[in-house]
């Protein structure tokens, strides 16, 4: 399949979502390492990407990328510029890159993200990286589509404190201290390295990067892959194939629900719940609401 | 739920984006997503870039005196790329005279300095509309 018809199927997964199904269907399952990269604004995770694709590609592997960024809960409209950083392989008919707003999803992402990378990986890149939009503390979701999660921290972060509180912090499995050739970067990796010791974790994950110089890209690469291919060796990348699935049919229901949710007047929040379903099984016992 | 896509794009060597980013935002509050592909483009990355991200609309911002070459390019990739169906609108520091010229290689809407932010919206929303009525998606 080439980039048109892909990026043509893309927007029809995003823009209508009840024709995943069909379109999916007619695809192979197949199976690639899709890894996410999140953090907060202004980390470097474009310009980290962009090196993880040089990397990749002198390696001779094919390279999907999904860049988010927020949606305005005002005009809807967004601003996409996560590709800005990522000129260089604009022409590598081995990279695709694909923006996506976050169209009012609240975990980082965008809700047919499942359904994109299901079709990356049908299509047969080597690797799907996906980015999420810049982070606070509590957008996960990009844990239960990706199979390797890579933190991005810099300089400035904050103090130990940040590193205890819950949410992003734990979802990773791998932390990139970027911008390693800015001052204050020491600091921060060993305050990673005390706190991930003392919470029991592996602090063999930890990366230094300079996603502007490209120290570390190198190490930053063979770790992912390392830790995938343990993944896959072991029974952990089933695991996470499940959550993947579960959290996919989650969304699924919750769009289907809200679609009827939509049609109900009630005054009691209770009672608009169970109209809402009394009112879906009733259609998809006249066989009129089978999609989602 | 159909959400136009737009991409504006800096075609060239000229190094001035403010008028990109201002357009880029007023479109963005309007509603559009807008994608940006950054300082000094050839026409060849634009034309890739409008394929991957598959845009309704490509805004080239040219403020270098190259707009005739540029677009001609552009539009030119476009067609071998099967995708000259995109409208192409052309902002910067564009003299009057040359505004047939640009029309006749393709391009759709030629705004000058001193154009409302309102009349480029509301220009790009009549054209839209235009588009998706006769090409279904």
């Amino acid at each position: 399949m080439d980039h048109k018809e892909i990026a043509k199927l893309i927007t029809l997964l995003e823009n209508e979502p009840d024709r995943a199904r069909d379109i999916l269907k007619k695809l192979p399952k197949r199976i690639c390492p899709v890894i996410g990269f999140t953090g907060s604004p202004g980390v470097g995770k474009s310009t980290l990407i962009d090196q993880v694709i040089a990397r990749l590609r002198s390696a001779g592997k094919t390279v999907a990328v999904v860049a988010v960024d927020p949606s305005s809960p005002f005009s809807q409209g967004a601003f996409l510029g996560d590709r800005v950083r990522m000129k260089k392989h604009f022409l590598d008919e081995g990279v695709f890159i694909r923006s996506m707003a976050s169209r009012g999803a609240l975990g980082g992402l965008n809700e047919s993200i499942y359904d994109v990378v299901e079709l990356l990986e049908a299509v047969g890149f080597d690797y799907v990286l996906i980015e999420t939009v810049g982070v606070g503390q509590a957008e996960v979701e990009v844990r239960y589509v990706a199979d390797v999660v890579a933190l991005v921290l810099s300089p400035g972060f904050g103090d130990e404190m940040q590193l205890l509180k819950a949410g992003v912090m734990e979802i990773a499995d791998i932390y990139v201290v970027n911008k390693s050739d800015l001052e204050g970067n020491d600091s921060l990796y060993d305050q990673l390295i005390g706190f991930l010791t003392f919470a029991g974790r592996d602090a063999l994950n930890v990366v230094k990067t300079s996603a502007l110089n490209g120290s570390g890209i190198e190490e930053l690469v063979d770790r992912i892959i390392t830790l995938w291919k343990n993944f896959a060796e072991t029974e952990k990348l089933k695991q996470l194939r499940k959550e993947r699935l579960r959290h996919h049919t989650e969304t699924l229901a919750r769009r289907t629900l809200q679609k009827y949710l939509s049609a109900v007047d009630s005054e009691d929040p209770y009672e608009g719940v169970e109209l809402a379903l009394k009112f879906m099984c009733e259609r998809l016992k006249y066989g009129q609401g089978g999609g989602t | 739920m159909k959400k136009y896509r737009i991409l504006i794009a800096k075609p060239g060597l000229d190094g001035h984006d403010r008028g990109a980013k201002v357009v880029a935002h007023a479109l963005r509050d309007a509603g559009f997503e807008v994608i940006y592909t950054g300082l000094r483009q050839t026409p060849e990355q634009i034309v890739k870039t409008a394929i991957q991200e598959d845009v309704d609309l490509i805004g080239l911002s040219i403020l270098s005196g190259a707009h005739l070459q540029l677009s001609k390019k552009v539009i030119e990739l476009m067609k071998k790329e099967g995708i000259a169906n995109i409208p192409v609108f052309v902002g910067g520091i564009i003299p009057p005279d040359d505004v047939p010229r640009l029309l006749e290689i393709g391009v759709t809407r030629v705004f000058g300095p001193g154009t409302p932010l309102s009349k480029i919206v509301q220009e790009v929303r009549e054209v839209l509309e235009g588009v998706t009525s006769t090409s279904g998606s």
